[in-house]
């Protein structure tokens, strides 16, 4: 409507211009034709021309502007020699409208052809830092998703509210933005770039909100490293995010609630995480147990019931543990709530376990440390020793101390660790994984061998721990009292056979007995199955048959000291050189994730369960059997005693 | 699909009680206080087996006019009351047993939270969600 009229140069393509563009564009022209003209001694005859609209710019100004797109070299002198002013040898309205669209297009990452402008286009953008007009000229949504991270970096309270202000600030330098976190530079001048690597991406997109793309990529790919695969995944996963929000967004002018960008983990917060990761538990691949995230979390001074709504959030497989990426997503919770926001119904997209590990590069762990697993493995599992914190100096962590001492592990971390390994290596595993584990621990939960203490709560949710010991501690200690109870049944002996064996069974017609001593018999098994499990995973078969019998003795060592002290540390004191001993031969064990085994591991035990049931199931008929024999003995002397009287 | 739904403790004291809100809750209450015993009842007649052999599920506890309640012991002495509207044909034993294993599941969720107390009233919001989605069934 107005470019194509404008000017004695009709030979540019037709344009049609938005209001907005329109507008934009003669500010534009108008900039660069009075630069020009500042710079070459204006006439009132320029002056009118201006006014009519069919002056010209001055390629000067106008190869400045062009510059300020931060469009390659390249694509710049295509869209000059498209737009038509080589042709014509200087920039009418036309060709500068063109030109101007076609770097609306570049920027938006079409092809610079002139069919790419027919279509709506956003405002071009240029960096130029003295031209504050020219950059709020942009889609206002660009400018609140340019830079989302500052707010993190604040860490004050209501901090999103302020990116209002913080915004045109951020557009005058934006490359002063990246205040604490330095990768959000990069892709600052990785724009074009990225725009072109996505242009897939965005033309599947609605053309209005391209704009995010770029906004998001700094967040996803902090360290302006792999534009590649691994940032399409997280792009992708934005892509239908954006989609979603993309009509809040619209509704929200300068609002700065992208629905998700709170719970979007910035670098450094990741770094910090990770590095409080470590503080609790130095393997960072394995995981956290519950009871030693209770207690560190609990010092963030939330509420509990607030901390255990968090949890139930985080804890993505609801094992009791959380993993690396568990915890970090139960950080950024608690950091959120602390700094003010709501709690969200569910864990955001951009805090799952998967999502996180995609996202981020896995950090280059030397996963080996072999002190740190005997560590752990002789550490209590339940025990959660922080003394000795130290205070972190990170800005709203403050009142956060952080654990110096490690920290137990669990037995899963043979496993755990192993998945987490394979991550990097394969990351479409990772949900597979979890839900493995899920499935997995689906089917002990059927069982239902929980009590109620939270540690019996963690070791059932980690791992089906207790009834496999069972027959082999019947069979090894009270082998005798079962043997009785088998073959020879005598009901007042059977009785009492039933109820001295190890407390590790628990005795059936005592069921408060139960939970302590299903705690007990859970207790070395756990800390046996450590070692068993580590050996297990291994791959050579020898291996398992070689660790085998070491830890059956292990295990008959541990159930007369927990019954004789009920306590813990001499199954550690006992656990961790037997571990120690068992885990050093193994020292690829962690790496070697093997749910089959897991899965025939399970199902051993549940083998062993019904055995067991179904013994102690004879044993009970056997003696139902006897006593039965018994009364039909008695009841044929009363008959014979009978008969002669009533024969008679 | 069920009326009343309540998770009860070892010594029997209530975890967690939930009812549709559109009838008296008191009477359900009552209902599910007083099953209670029948649950003890069915324990204590298999108590002499082992307590793993012994059925997790209850079955149906009693029959009133209206209502049907129904009983579901873990081993570790917690007990999940169902209370169903008799006018419900359809639900079969089956769906019943699922319910309950749903519950299970869900209780174990969230006695795999650390910031829970077993003994504590159950206030996790994924446990609500559940409870409900079984509750909402009902039309």
């Amino acid at each position: 409507m107005e470019a194509a009229a404008g000017g004695g140069c009709g030979s540019g393509p037709s344009l049609l211009l938005s209001d907005g563009e329109q507008q934009c564009y003669s500010e534009l022209f108008a900039r660069c034709v009075g630069a020009a003209s500042g710079g070459q001694g204006p006439g009132p005859a320029e002056a009118a021309r201006v006014a009519s609209g069919t002056a010209s710019a001055a390629a000067g100004p106008v190869a400045d502007l062009f510059r300020a797109s931060q469009l390659p070299a390249e694509t710049l002198h295509q869209i000059t020699e498209l737009c038509g002013a080589k042709r014509v040898g200087y920039f009418g309205p036309t060709q500068f409208y063109v030109a101007l669209k076609l770097i609306a297009a570049a920027q938006s990452g079409l092809p610079v052809r002139i069919e790419s402008i027919k279509c709506e286009l956003p405002l071009p953008r240029f960096m130029m830092s003295k031209n504050d007009g020219e950059m709020r000229f942009g889609n206002p949504a660009e400018l609140h998703g340019s830079k989302v991270q500052i707010p993190y970096l604040t860490t004050e309270k209501n901090s999103f509210k302020r990116m209002d202000d913080e915004e045109k600030q951020e557009t005058q330098s934006p490359t002063m933005s990246p205040l604490a976190s330095p990768p959000s530079s990069p892709p600052h001048y990785q724009r074009v770039p990225l725009s072109h690597g996505y242009s897939k991406l965005r033309s599947s997109m609605e053309q209005m909100h391209p704009v995010p793309y770029e906004g998001r990529q700094p967040l996803v790919q902090p360290e302006g490293t792999s534009f590649g695969v691994s940032g399409a995944k997280p792009l992708r996963h934005q892509a239908s995010l954006i989609r979603s929000f993309s009509v809040e967004r619209e509704l929200q002018d300068n609002n700065s609630n992208y629905p998700d960008e709170p719970w979007r983990i910035t670098e450094e917060q990741r770094e910090y995480y990770i590095n409080q990761f470590r503080s609790l538990q130095p393997d960072p691949s394995s995981f956290i147990s519950g009871s030693v995230a209770k207690n560190f979390f609990t010092k963030s001074k939330l509420s509990i019931p607030e901390l255990s709504y968090i949890w139930e959030l985080s804890d993505a497989d609801c094992d009791g543990a959380l993993t690396l990426p568990e915890f970090c997503a139960a950080f950024h919770l608690i950091v959120a709530r602390k700094n003010g926001y709501p709690l969200p119904e569910g864990l955001p997209p951009t805090l799952q376990p998967e999502y996180l590990q995609a996202a981020f590069p896995k950090p280059k762990w030397e996963c080996a440390l072999f002190d740190s697993y005997s560590e752990s493995m002789l550490t209590n599992q339940q025990a959660c020793d922080l003394n000795g914190m130290e205070k972190t100096s990170v800005k709203d962590m403050a009142d956060f101390p952080a654990p110096t001492q490690d920290v137990t592990g669990d037995d899963k971390q043979a496993l755990k660790s192993t998945l987490t390994e394979a991550l990097p290596k394969d990351v479409p595993e990772d949900p597979a994984t979890p839900k493995d584990s899920n499935s997995l621990k689906a089917r002990p939960r059927s069982r239902s061998y929980s009590s109620t203490s939270i540690e019996e709560a963690m070791k059932r949710g980690e791992d089906p721990p207790t009834p496999p010991p069972r027959p082999q501690k019947t069979h090894s200690r009270a082998s005798s009292l079962d043997l009785n109870k088998v073959f020879q049944p005598s009901v007042p002996a059977t009785k009492s056979g039933l109820l001295p064996p190890p407390p590790a069974l628990p005795p059936r017609p005592c069921p408060s007995q139960q939970p302590e001593q299903v705690s007990e018999a859970e207790l070395p098994p756990q800390l046996n199955r450590a070692p068993s499990q580590a050996a297990e995973s291994s791959p050579a078969k020898k291996d398992v048959s070689y660790s085998q019998p070491p830890s059956k003795p292990i295990r008959r060592k541990f159930r007369p000291e927990n019954q004789s002290t009920e306590s813990q540390e001499p199954s550690t004191a006992v656990g961790g050189p037997a571990s120690g001993a068992t885990v050093k031969p193994h020292p690829t064990v962690q790496k070697q994730s093997s749910k089959q085994k897991k899965a025939i591991q399970t199902a051993i035990r549940k083998n062993k369960e019904a055995n067991a049931v179904l013994a102690r199931l004879n044993s009970e008929l056997q003696q139902q059997l006897k006593e039965v024999h018994q009364e039909r003995i008695a009841l044929e002397n009363q008959l014979e005693q009978l008969r002669p009287v009533t024969v008679l | 699909m069920a009326v009343c739904i309540a998770v009860i403790a070892k010594e029997n004291y209530p975890l967690y009680i939930r009812s549709t809100p559109m009838e008296n809750e008191l009477k359900f209450h009552y209902m599910v206080h007083t099953s209670l015993d029948v649950v003890d009842e069915k324990i204590s007649a298999m108590g002499k087996a082992l307590v793993d052999q012994r059925e997790l599920y209850l079955g149906l506890l009693y029959p009133t006019e209206d209502y049907k309640v129904y009983g579901y012991v873990t081993n570790s002495k917690v007990k999940f009351v169902m209370v169903v509207d008799s006018s419900n044909t359809a639900l079969r034993d089956n769906e019943i047993r699922s319910m309950f294993r749903k519950l299970h599941n869900s209780y174990t969720d969230v006695m795999c939270n650390p910031f829970y107390n077993p003994g504590d009233r159950i206030q996790s919001r994924v446990f609500d969600n559940m409870v409900t989605s079984m509750m909402i069934q009902v039309c």
